[in-house]
């Protein structure tokens, strides 16, 4: 057994819908460390969002969930109702880019992180409470015993999201999940939000997965990244090398699409995302990839040593790709 | 010189709303944009940045008049807009267009996209064949003519904003508000309509209010950068002096908190943390702005309000202190004596 956190191997989803199978999720594995923050970037449709709430147990009944996920040597995958509210919470927690909708308008927010703990943790009423304010002073809100007497929409957007990750620490987890965190929220409020999860994996331990479309926020505080396309993991591996050197022409093409200070051209990448009704054979990205060849369509390919990290690209070795 | 496309002048926005106070109904004032002005020249894009509630999309509005201003004034090539004649306003329009967010919501979902593109020309009651026009716009966006017979659900996020931007264009404009024209798209796509919009800048001499809160592209697009901050500017002037040696002390917060996407840089910078949120535009702090969450307001900044002029940087600040501010915080992020993080 390695000592990940988190260890999902070769996870699929699909979705039964009137016009067929949706292939969300097409084989991720990931592993993440204790106290690791890893980056799970790529864009609307790209299955990042997807991967993690059928790691959570959160898909709808429709959603066919197969492969691994463990944490703490607990499976989520398949699991009983009954053993997935245990770990969730505990084991594992997510929050999400909308707080407010997370957050129940007629409970003050105090009394919800209360009830977080006391659905995991024989504890009485009186410490749940001190805990509580406890838990809102960790995030970063000013006066957190008055404030735990409030409901959700006293609060702003920023200290909704503070109280989210509240509620999440509340029991510990081994692993938190934050999908879009900060993509609601003003820059300034942002960098905020940034700066308390970093503060909670440095000062708890908790291995963050951080999925978000924006790059930025993965080269502030992501240890690694994986770039998703297409239900599949393209390429993952450290972010400072990944970054300067990305072995994978969509990673490339991510990082060139942005604007880089100055008034040269954009390069968008060609094409839209395929259908994932139908999903190309082969390599998912070949049809907008400037570097395809006819091999590219023959096998998925896997995600291979190339360099300090991995890529999905049967070229990567023999391109040298720059940004 | 010739007359500029655009002159906001003063522009003021008040919404008059209903708040609770106990079990009574208070009518209250927001603020929404206390005193704006700029210029936009023919050919010349202006970025307006801000987060929310910094009231740069009731801006963008008011400027077409789509919502209607408190004062102020608006002219549209040397002709004041407000106080003008619906049935005058209406015809003007056709030079003035914009474009929204979401094109998803801004596009019928019961209409071809080519109808979609038709209808500025039938309310205009343009003369010609309007197919043949629809054709051509489709080409200058980027798609194709067999696209008119489709509608907006078979299109992608990217697509919808390009019969958006088709649409803005069927009257052959001269001034487009674009409000958020990119925030929905991803990256891989963005690129391309920023590029569109640039070309078509070139090509028929466009001017734009582009109005956005992703700096990065902002600072691409644009040749002149206002930063608003609840209601006000708080500086305006040439893209490259804002990004490059910003002076307000807003403005370098907001610089020094976007994320790049360059992990060398991100770890190496200095941030200026900004505490707290954005007050509330329905009882704004007095003297500046900005004050309260300003890391280096002094007394003055609570009684008198810094007017927005030149204090030396070569471009209107709106601070105390911008002049005895140690500038430069590039983007790239060296370091800015204050309580920087």
């Amino acid at each position: 057994m390695s000592n990940a956190a988190l260890s999902i191997k070769d996870l699929r989803v699909t979705f039964k819908t009137l016009l067929g199978e949706v292939q969300a999720v097409r084989g991720v594995s990931l592993d993440v460390a204790p106290g690791e923050v890893v980056g799970v970037v790529g864009e609307s449709g790209s299955g990042k969002s997807v991967s993690f709430l059928a790691v959570m147990g959160l898909l709808p009944k429709s959603a066919r969930i197969t492969g691994s996920a463990m944490v703490n040597d607990i499976e989520l995958v398949g699991s009983s109702p009954k053993v997935l509210r245990k770990a969730r919470g505990s084991e594992i927690a997510m929050i999400f880019q909308d707080p407010l909708s997370a957050l129940n308008p007629v409970h003050r927010v105090g009394a919800q992180i209360v009830e977080m703990l006391q659905a995991h943790q024989s504890i009485s009423k009186d410490e749940a409470n001190t805990r509580a304010v406890e838990l809102l002073d960790i995030v970063g809100i000013p006066q957190p015993k008055q404030r735990a007497r409030q409901y959700a929409h006293e609060f702003s957007g920023g200290m909704r999201q503070r109280v989210m990750i509240a509620m999440a620490i509340a029991n510990d987890p081994k692993v938190l999940i934050a999908d879009e965190p900060t993509t609601a929220l003003d820059v300034t409020v942002q960098a905020q939000i940034l700066e308390v999860m970093e503060r909670i994996r440095r000062d708890l331990g908790t291995a963050v997965v951080l999925i978000t479309h924006d790059l930025g926020v993965v080269a502030r505080i992501a240890d690694r990244v994986q770039v998703m396309y297409a239900g599949r993991a393209v390429e993952r591996g450290q972010v400072l090398p990944l970054f300067e050197h990305p072995s994978h022409p969509y990673t490339q093409g991510l990082l060139n699409s942005l604007p880089h200070g100055g008034k040269e051209r954009l390069q968008p990448i060609p094409g839209a995302p395929p259908n994932m009704l139908q999903p190309p054979s082969g390599c998912a990205f070949r049809a907008r990839c400037t570097h395809a060849i006819d091999r590219c369509a023959e096998a998925i390919p896997e995600l291979i040593q190339v360099g300090v990290h991995e890529t999905a690209c049967i070229r990567a070795e023999e391109l040298e790709l720059t940004t | 010189m010739s007359v500029p496309v655009l002159e906001v002048h003063d522009l003021v926005k008040n919404f008059s709303i209903k708040t609770a106070a106990g079990i009574r109904v208070v009518r209250r004032t927001v603020q929404a944009v206390s005193g704006v002005s700029f210029t936009i020249n023919e050919g010349q894009t202006v970025g307006l940045v801000g987060e929310s509630g910094s009231g740069k999309t009731t801006v963008g509005r008011c400027v077409l008049r789509l919502i209607e201003p408190t004062g102020g004034s608006v002219q549209f090539k040397g002709q004041e807009l407000l106080g003008m004649d619906q049935k005058v306003l209406r015809r003007l329009r056709a030079q003035m267009q914009i474009v929204f967010q979401d094109p998803y919501a801004s596009l019928d979902p019961k209409m071809t996209v080519g109808a979609a593109i038709a209808e500025p020309l039938v309310i205009q009651k343009v003369e010609g064949n309007h197919e043949d026009r629809v054709v051509e716009l489709l080409e200058l966006v980027g798609l194709a003519s067999d696209h008119s017979k489709r509608f907006p659900h078979e299109f992608s996020g990217g697509q919808r904003q390009r019969v958006g931007i088709a649409r803005a264009l069927a009257l052959n404009p001269s001034l487009i508000v674009l409000d958020e024209p990119v925030s929905a798209l991803d990256v891989s796509i963005q690129a391309g309509v920023v590029n569109l919009l640039e070309d078509l800048q070139a090509q028929l001499g466009l001017s734009y209010l582009f109005i956005a809160h992703d700096l990065s592209v902002v600072r691409h697009i644009s040749d002149v950068v206002a930063v608003m901050y609840l209601g006000k500017l708080m500086e305006i002037g040439p893209a490259d002096e804002i990004y490059n040696s910003p002076s307000h002390p807003y403005t370098q917060a907001l610089l020094s908190a976007i994320p790049e996407p360059d992990p060398v840089t991100e770890r190496k910078r200095q941030r200026i943390l900004l505490q707290g949120d954005v007050p509330s535009p329905i009882d704004p702090p007095s003297g500046c702005r900005f004050r309260t969450r300003c890391p280096i307001a002094k007394e003055i900044c609570a009684q008198e309000e810094p007017e927005l002029i030149d204090r030396g940087q070569g471009h209107p600040v709106a601070c105390h202190f911008a002049e005895v501010m140690p500038v430069k915080v590039s983007i790239t992020g060296s370091a800015l004596g204050t309580s920087a993080v």
